[in-house]
């Protein structure tokens, strides 16, 4: 029994049983294909991670935010300027609490830098309805490419506990056909 | 000091106990099931505030909530139960002394001492950062001392694990290899002593941070090390749950294994591969690279999830051989049907099997691959994989073997036998409900850790659709369900281990329908293709092989919609 020490005393010479040999076989095969899934999704899938991430202190990327909005501001609202750089160009989003800020603007079917971080906590950045999850830490700054097939009005919520009012950290990404 | 002094002979296996180990099993187990009942609470009042017809909590109890529930159930329940195991698995099953008792209740105090000393913290209130507690969010000093000082002792608990092995091997108290169940514990005890140093590595510095003492914390170094924790230590409740249902396999079934070589070889994989997983937490951190990601996320080529599935296959495996032995040998699933359901430690140990393969296993595998976390991270999924693995898996298993535990160690019969046998069922299934109303929420993209998806506070709303509401308030009627259950188990275990009616020294227990020694007589030698056919349990695991499969690809199809992301 599995509580008593094996019966046999030289038990790792005892045969395999079939079942058991081939069941290790396709568990291991099937290893082999979801990890290869991922391998092969680099190079032929169209949603990838990026490997782009800088160091920068969070008063710089601040600053980098606070440049795109003054060039680049379309209207306001609320409390959110909404921002609409040109398509293939630098955009940025910064986390602090309790906002996603700012507001941007993009036109579907164009190519945009995605420029992600965080001037105080780590917070989660959450792009809904599509889900598209990526964490923002502090002192880090991720750069994506990302090209919006879907036009609209997207919330970005916060998924990573950032303080009391994690819950009302919001934002807004804009999806326009192009003009 | 005689033998016959520290020593009782059970009736029911013949084994000898050493009475310090029994108390210490004793201590542990019950201050476990006290931390369950407060985590239990906590974690119902979570599920209340989520539904949002309900919503029973102001946002900073919520949060405070989590913190606290987190902790009381995650580490303290499931790692105080987890000593007892050890202490169980080498004193008791190897017929021999516990060594360095005082070492032992050593554990106990630190790892009490402990936790209540971040629970105050918790309750204080300003230390609601969540059990993962990330920099640059701060707690208390207090909370992270009270980590450090839980985590040093249990590392004593695997200390006297290691030295009884040492003493057993010593005194020679068993022939041959130690039992499969021990050999299980050892694997746990090893990543636990990973999983241990990885939260000093990281919580001291986090502390002398509390402190004032370090001025800046990396938050991804500190996810990095924190998850060689996090992550593993559920792999220390893996390996423990796993020897657990093999030991009730073996002790209500007489269920002996297929063949020792592959299940310990399953075992050696998880000590080998298992402590990758931090990387689960990581796949869309900035500054960290794919090839990083794709190697460990997968623990090299998904050689610990090859490790689960041949426990998948041979405990149950076993289960059949035995049952077959006994005669249950009509068509495919005579062996099942004809399994002792009423018996609380054999229905718990099987639907915590079943859970943990179908609903913790399948998704852990899903949400784990590169890609495909972007759809899940920090969503609402990812509880709901953890409470099928921790809390189906886990938490079940033990509640399992408890009924075993009672008659053998604590020397009382169970009380209201009714409400037990019912025990596991209400609470598994409310626990799968958990699951999947959690995972179902996730996949529409609710927040984990959110205490108002309505936001109705913040500056500009999202309207989430009307089916992750849905969820929400399923996921709070299966919570409740869960709560009966395991009020139910707290009655009938602190009943009976208080009031319950005393075993005398010398009545045997009946576990199950094989306690005694025609158990072990039953199943035929291992190995042997022509006395041991086990076609049900194949198709079992090919049922779940294709189950997987299919999840696997329909979640890489949702990934394919996504807007191109590189």
């Amino acid at each position: 029994m599995a509580i008593t020490p094996p019966s046999e005393r030289i038990w790792w010479k005892e045969p395999i049983h079939k079942v058991e040999l081939i069941w290790v076989i396709v568990a291991f095969l099937w290893g082999l294909t979801m990890f290869f899934t991922m391998i092969w999704w680099h190079a032929f899938g169209q949603q990838n991670m990026s490997n782009e991430a800088y160091r920068i202190q969070p008063f710089q990327y601040a600053e980098k935010v606070d440049k795109m909005i003054a060039e680049h501001t379309v209207r306001q609202e609320g409390a959110f300027p909404v921002v609409k750089p040109p398509p293939g160009s630098d955009v940025y989003m910064m986390g602090r609490v309790y906002m996603w800020w700012p507001m941007l603007e993009l036109e579907k079917g164009q190519t945009y830098r995605l420029h992600l971080s965080s001037i105080d906590l780590q917070h989660g950045f959450s792009l809904q309805p599509l889900n598209i999850n990526i964490q923002v830490h502090p002192g880090y700054e991720s750069v994506m490419t990302i090209t919006p097939t879907s036009s609209g009005e997207f919330g970005v919520v916060c998924n990573e506990y950032c303080g009391l009012g994690h819950h009302t950290m919001t934002g807004r990404i804009y999806v326009v056909d192009r003009s | 000091m005689s033998i016959a002094s520290t020593f009782r002979i059970c009736p029911t296996t013949g084994l000898k106990v050493d009475r310090s180990a029994e108390n210490l099993i004793k201590a542990n187990a019950v201050v476990a099931v006290v931390f369950l009942l407060i985590g239990g609470l906590f974690g119902l009042s979570i599920a209340l505030t989520r539904w949002p017809a309900v919503h029973l909590l102001p946002a900073d109890w919520f949060y405070l909530a989590l913190t606290a529930h987190g902790f009381d159930v995650l580490l303290a329940w499931i790692i105080f139960f987890e000593m007892a195991v050890l202490y169980f698995a080498s004193a008791v099953l190897l017929n021999c002394r516990l060594a360095a008792p005082r070492w032992a209740w050593t554990q106990f105090g630190l790892m009490l001492v402990g936790a209540l000393m971040a629970n105050v913290a918790v309750l204080q209130g300003n230390s609601s950062v969540m059990f993962t507690s990330y920099p640059p969010l701060q707690a208390s000093p207090w909370f992270y001392l009270g980590l450090i000082l839980f985590a040093v002792g249990a590392l004593i608990g695997c200390a006297v694990f290691f030295g009884t092995l040492v003493v057993a091997k010593d005194e020679k108290t068993y022939e041959g290899s130690v039992p499969l169940v021990t050999f299980g514990a050892v694997t746990a005890a090893i990543i636990a002593v990973f999983t241990l140093a990885s939260g000093a590595i990281i919580l001291i510095p986090t502390y002398l941070w509390s402190i004032g003492l370090i001025s800046n914390i990396d938050p991804l170094m500190y996810k990095l090390v924190w998850w060689g924790m996090g992550h593993s230590s559920q792999q220390i409740n893996v390996s423990a749950h796993v020897a657990v249902w093999y030991a009730i396999g073996a002790m209500v079934l007489g269920a002996k294994p297929i063949s020792e070589k592959v299940s310990r070889m399953g075992f050696l994989m998880y000590i080998l591969f298992l402590q990758l997983a931090s990387a689960h937490h990581l796949l869309v951190e900035p500054g960290i690279s794919s090839s990083w990601k794709i190697f460990n996320t997968s623990y090299a080529m998904y050689l610990a999830v090859l490790g689960s599935m041949i426990h998948g296959l041979t405990v149950p495996g076993a289960i059949e051989a035995a049952q077959r032995a006994r005669g249950f040998n009509k068509g495919l699933f005579e062996w099942l049907r004809k399994a002792p359901w009423g018996n609380p430690a054999f229905s718990g140990m099987f639907m915590s099997l079943v859970m943990f393969g179908f609903l913790g296993g399948i998704s852990g595998v899903v949400m784990g691959t590169e890609q495909i976390n972007l759809i899940i991270h920090n969503t609402l999924y990812v509880p709901g994989h953890f409470h099928a693995t921790v809390v189906a898996g886990t938490t079940l298993a033990f509640m399992a073997i408890t009924y075993l535990l009672v008659p053998l160690i604590f020397r009382r019969h169970i009380s209201f036998p009714g409400i037990a046998r019912l025990q596991p069922y209400v609470f598994g299934i409310g626990i799968a409900g958990i699951s999947l109303f959690m995972m179902g929420a996730g996949t529409l993209g609710v927040p984990r850790r959110h205490w108002d998806i309505t936001f109705a506070d913040a500056l500009t709303s999202f309207q989430f659709s009307p089916a992750a509401f849905l969820m929400l308030a399923l996921n709070g009627i299966a919570a409740c369900m869960a709560a009966v259950g395991g009020a139910m188990y707290i009655l009938v275990v602190v009943w009976s281990v208080f009031l319950g009616r005393r075993i005398g020294d010398t009545e045997k227990v009946q576990l199950g329908p094989a306690t005694g020694s025609q158990a072990a007589a039953a199943v035929a030698s291992y190995g042997n293709e022509g006395t041991l056919k086990i076609p049900g349990t194949v198709v079992l695991v090919g049922v779940f092989l294709v189950s997987f499969i299919l999840y696997y690809y329909v979640n890489w199809k949702y990934v394919a919609e996504l807007w191109p992301l590189k």
